[in-house]
């Protein structure tokens, strides 16, 4: 044996055990992508299957008129249910269970920078998504159709589905965003070297614009979910008219949210089709930088479109007709990339296959629900169909066409991939075209029996209206594409138990997820390339040998770590090698935790509650002491092609500085969400605040601000003094800073609680004491890091060189004191100018 | 700073060294889009609700809402112009600017910015035109 391959065999050795899948049953502590991925891709599938039947009882109920197969109080569960599953339990986590598994090989890094948030996220996922979906079994799922508006379900739906709704897809969004966080600064922060920003795979410029938008369409729903759980579980009116509250400030929460979201499921779809479309076509994509300017222009345009859902509430013409006017204009970058991918077809030599049969069906499918779409776009179209099966035929149009088909195609293309086996050509045929016939058989009939008047979400109807037939239809349709999923299932099972194993690249593609071999031992990558095209499979000769051999970045893990690359986030040039965390079970636990916090909240078992979050809290705080920020035993090492990279970086240069700024970017999000609350109900009151409130005053909340302003300065001060070795003024400023940081959360309680402003009463009191909450809970969340630093630098885990928490903490703190100071200009000082 | 030479040993020249701020400059006109957007919104919500009453005039806010089409679209122009230079840098307008060098992903991010400016432009002028026929606040 040659000297060259004992090296090479022994950096295969070497490089196995540091990435090795635990064993048994604690397979389960697993946190890599390709387990983490995995599991969570099943998982929404599951949900989605389930999501699926329920569509399937409403069909069986809808059959034919006057029937009495479900009650009406059941068919509201149901058609809330599969609503809200589809799109939280299934659209979004989809998507990023889908880009945890495939976007490190995609970018040739062997992990996402934090492979403990995205194993929390998942079991986060699994626990709130059980805890929805069970309720049904119980007659406890909610059954306010899936935008919860009040007041039907603040006065007339006083069971407990509701807040089943709130706090569990509550809990679930916070999972999303965590893996919005992971996601981006995975695609920022961790290509190969050379990937430019201009090289990026089409896929990562989607999903960087989706998790993006996540981060800022979340939030507000987030927001609206804690004026809704306030108003429910402590009578604070936000949507009561009697008490000054409005139902319409829901709506807008809600689809500031809803809208973005369509575009949040639809997008990440898409990049599939981008994916694919190139390599069936054997060329590169034509128009990528058209490409990249449909997914950011859909991105922001998106945010435009919510009050397209609110055309029929009263606004004035002049507010429906910009919104119109933006409806019109989102269709201009969705129809730019379906052109692109038509162009692409016809230059390229395109090769029949699965996959494309997919695309192909969902570009014929979307396209006609964009159509149907920009139709409902023009206000008084949509004043005659709003809220009739036409709707319910557009959006099933949209998002069959824009997500399951492609989801369906990229499940075909990417099975290899996964599971090392390809999934069968002719049941793949089979199952498209009946899941495509049948599709267009239940829902195309509803165009009309919307027309016709059918209102959406009856539990049935009476006969002789002209919609017998078209039900039965719709039925007939439902059935034959249940039958397409169900040859889909087979295949799958089949394939896994008895297929064999793919070939390298079996579909000679030209990015790098198709580089290693199937199947892919654990390490992900062998070793990071170098990258110098788009598609450098196709364009680099020697890739694959040099691959192969160890002949790039980070061929070996000589001290055991698990380590993948940093690079620049514009032009990729290498700047840190990164250890991330392996298995662990603290991060089980602290989904649990939090968890317990919004399930023991639903039946308002409040001590429960407490305690669960202080379980989950504890856990969390294990996981950051054991597996963040941790002191390298050298200070840099010889990455290979001659490059040596430090192995610890804060502040700008660190992941994890990253992660905290985008975290908080969310964070804003859903604050103006509650400053929204506030200007928006002055907008609709003669007197805001009410004739005769006195409270909070400005005294308090000033003197407030000035003691928080001070904690904020002390805590910088502190990051400063410790980063240029004044270890005895960092031991002052920091507790300084958090009696500071107590007394000004005290001080701005004190405004509305002195004098006398009860939350109960009215919105105004109500908005200003949610205010004052948020902010608070902000506060407290600081003095927590601030504690955490000072415990950290006094065991040594954090000193003047090795200072990543610190720099994370006054990071944290800027923000909270952009929210000290919103929120006293708007209690304090607003009420005196207004 | 002295020119550095990259991981290809290619050496940047200053002016295409790499900063977040082009790739911020990309989001630069859809930002001007959402301003505008939220601010004609916001001007049409107040003025209606708490200036002209329900049946009120809009005239005051039509006028607003023409100021702000102006600028708004004067800034994308000026953003696109820049998208421009960048893209046609070197004197080499070929898309795809597909190279792994820093000129090309300079160029690339121009023409991005380029084409962005163009669909905010029409997005704004889309986003404005009900202020030309809506006459009053019902």
């Amino acid at each position: 044996m040659s000297t060259d391959e004992e090296i090479r065999r022994g950096q295969e050795e070497r490089l196995a055990a540091a990435w090795a899948t635990p064993k048994g049953w604690r397979y389960w502590s697993a946190v890599n992508n390709s387990e983490v991925g995995l599991w969570y891709t099943i998982v929404a599938f599951v949900f989605f299957l389930f999501a699926g039947v329920l569509a399937l009882m409403m069909r069986a109920q809808l059959a034919v008129p006057d029937n009495d197969l479900l009650s009406a109080d059941l068919y509201n569960q149901v058609f809330t249910l599969h609503g809200s599953v589809m799109m939280f339990l299934f659209g979004v986590p989809i998507f990023e269970a889908f880009s945890i598994l495939i976007m490190p090989q995609m970018l040739a890094a062997r992990d996402l920078p934090f492979p403990r948030l995205s194993a929390y996220g998942f079991w986060s996922f699994l626990i709130g998504g059980t805890f929805v979906c069970g309720s049904i079994f119980f007659g406890a799922a909610p059954k306010g159709g899936w935008f919860m508006y009040p007041p039907l379900t603040t006065e007339y739906q006083d069971d407990i589905g509701v807040d089943v709704w709130l706090l569990g897809l509550s809990f679930i969004e916070l999972a999303s965003i965590a893996a919005a966080v992971e996601l981006i600064v995975g695609i920022l922060k961790c290509r190969p070297p050379g990937m430019r920003i201009n090289m990026m795979p089409l896929y990562a410029w989607y999903i960087l614009v989706v998790a993006a938008m996540i981060l800022f369409a979340f939030p507000p729903l987030i927001a609206g979910d804690l004026l809704f759980e306030m108003e429910r579980a402590f009578d604070w009116p936000f949507f009561d008219v009697e008490r000054g509250g409005d139902p319409l400030l829901w709506q807008h929460l809600f689809w500031i949210f809803g809208h973005p979201e369509v575009y949040i499921i639809f997008l990440p779809a898409i990049a599939l089709v981008a994916t694919m479309v190139p390599t069936f076509a054997r060329r590169p994509l034509v128009g990528y930088s058209w490409i990249v300017l449909a997914a950011v222009g859909t991105g922001f345009i998106s945010f435009g479109l919510w009050v397209h859902h609110m055309y029929t509430t009263g606004l004035p013409a002049i507010s429906l007709g910009f919104f119109s006017g933006a409806s019109v204009a989102v269709a201009i970058p969705t129809g730019v990339q379906i052109f692109c991918f038509i162009a692409t077809v016809l230059v390229g030599r395109a090769v029949a296959s699965v996959p494309m049969l997919f695309v192909s069906g969902a570009l014929a499918v979307f396209v006609m629900g964009g159509l149907t779409g920009v139709m409902v776009a023009l206000a008084p179209f949509d004043f005659q169909v709003h809220d009739s099966y036409f709707i319910v035929a557009h959006l099933h149009y949209v998002l069959v066409g824009g997500v399951v088909l492609p989801v369906l195609g990229g499940i075909h293309y990417f099975f290899p991939f996964v599971a090392s086996k390809k999934l069968s050509d002719s049941l793949g045929r089979v199952s498209f075209w009946l899941v495509f016939a049948g599709f267009n058989l239940a829902f195309f009939p509803m165009h009309i029996s919307g027309l016709r008047g059918m209102p959406r979400r009856v539990f049935t109807y009476p006969e002789g209206y002209g919609w017998d037939v078209l039900n039965l239809l719709s039925s007939i349709g439902a059935l034959i594409l249940a039958a397409g999923f169900l040859v889909f299932l087979v295949d799958i099972v089949k394939t896994v138990a008895f297929g064999s194993i793919s070939e390298r690249n079996p579909w000679q593609a030209g990015t790098m997820e198709w580089l290693p071999t199937i199947p892919n031992p654990a390490w992900g990558v062998r070793t990071v390339p170098l990258v110098e095209s788009r598609y450098p499979l196709w364009d680099q000769k020697d890739i694959v040998a040099t691959y192969d051999r160890g002949g790039f970045f980070l061929p070996d893990a000589e001290e055991g770590k698990r380590e993948t690359l940093v690079t620049g986030t514009i032009d990729a040039e290498p700047l840190q090698c990164l250890r991330v965390p392996g298995p662990t079970w603290l991060t089980h636990v602290a989904a649990a935790g939090t968890g317990g916090v919004f399930i023991f909240s639903t039946f308002h078992w409040w001590w429960m509650a407490i305690a669960s979050g202080l379980v989950g809290l504890g856990f969390v705080l294990a996981w950051l002491w054991t597996g963040t920020a941790t002191i390298p035993e050298k200070p840099e090492k010889d990455v290979g092609l001659g490059v040596t990279l430090p192995l610890y970086a804060s502040g700008p240069k660190s992941v994890g500085w990253w992660a905290m700024f985008i975290t908080m970017l969310g964070d804003m999000a859903a604050f103006s969400g509650l400053v929204f609350g506030y200007y928006f109900f002055w907008t609709i009151h003669e007197n805001f605040p009410p004739e005769g409130t006195v409270g909070p005053g400005w005294r308090w909340p000033v003197l407030a601000l000035a003691l928080l302003l001070a904690a904020w300065a002390l805590t910088l001060a502190a990051r400063i003094l410790n980063g240029r070795g004044h270890r005895t003024g960092f031991f002052v400023a920091l507790p300084l800073a958090m009696a500071l940081a107590v007394a000004g959360a005290l001080a701005l309680a004190a405004g509305p609680w002195f004098t006398g402003l009860d939350p109960t009463v009215n919105s105004y009191a109500a908005t200003v004491w949610v205010l004052v909450v948020w902010t608070n809970f902000h506060l407290a969340a600081g003095l927590l890091m601030q504690g955490y630093c000072i415990a950290r630098a006094a065991v040594g885990k954090l000193t003047p060189t090795y200072d990543i928490d610190i720099h994370n903490v006054a990071l944290y703190w800027h923000f909270a004191a952009v929210t000290a100071v919103v929120t006293v200009a708007t209690i304090a000082g607003f009420p005196l100018v207004d | 700073m002295e020119d550095r030479a990259d991981i290809f040993g290619r050496r940047t020249p200053r002016r295409l060294r790499a900063d977040l701020g082009s790739l911020f400059l990309i989001a630069a006109a859809p930002t001007i889009w959402a301003a505008h957007f939220l601010l004609c919104y916001v001007t049409a919500a107040i003025w209606c609700a708490r200036i002209a009453g329900r049946d009120g005039s809009l005239d005051g806010a039509r006028l607003l809402v023409a100021a702000y089409t102006a600028a708004a679209l004067a800034g994308i122009a000026v953003i696109a112009r820049s998208g421009w230079r960048r893209h046609t840098y070197g004197g080499q307008a070929t898309v795809p600017h597909a190279r792994a060098t820093a000129e090309d992903r300079y160029r690339f991010l121009g023409f991005a910015t380029l084409l962005l400016a163009t669909l905010s432009f029409v997005a704004t002028l889309l986003v404005a035109m009900p202020a030309l026929f809506v006459e009053t606040c019902r």
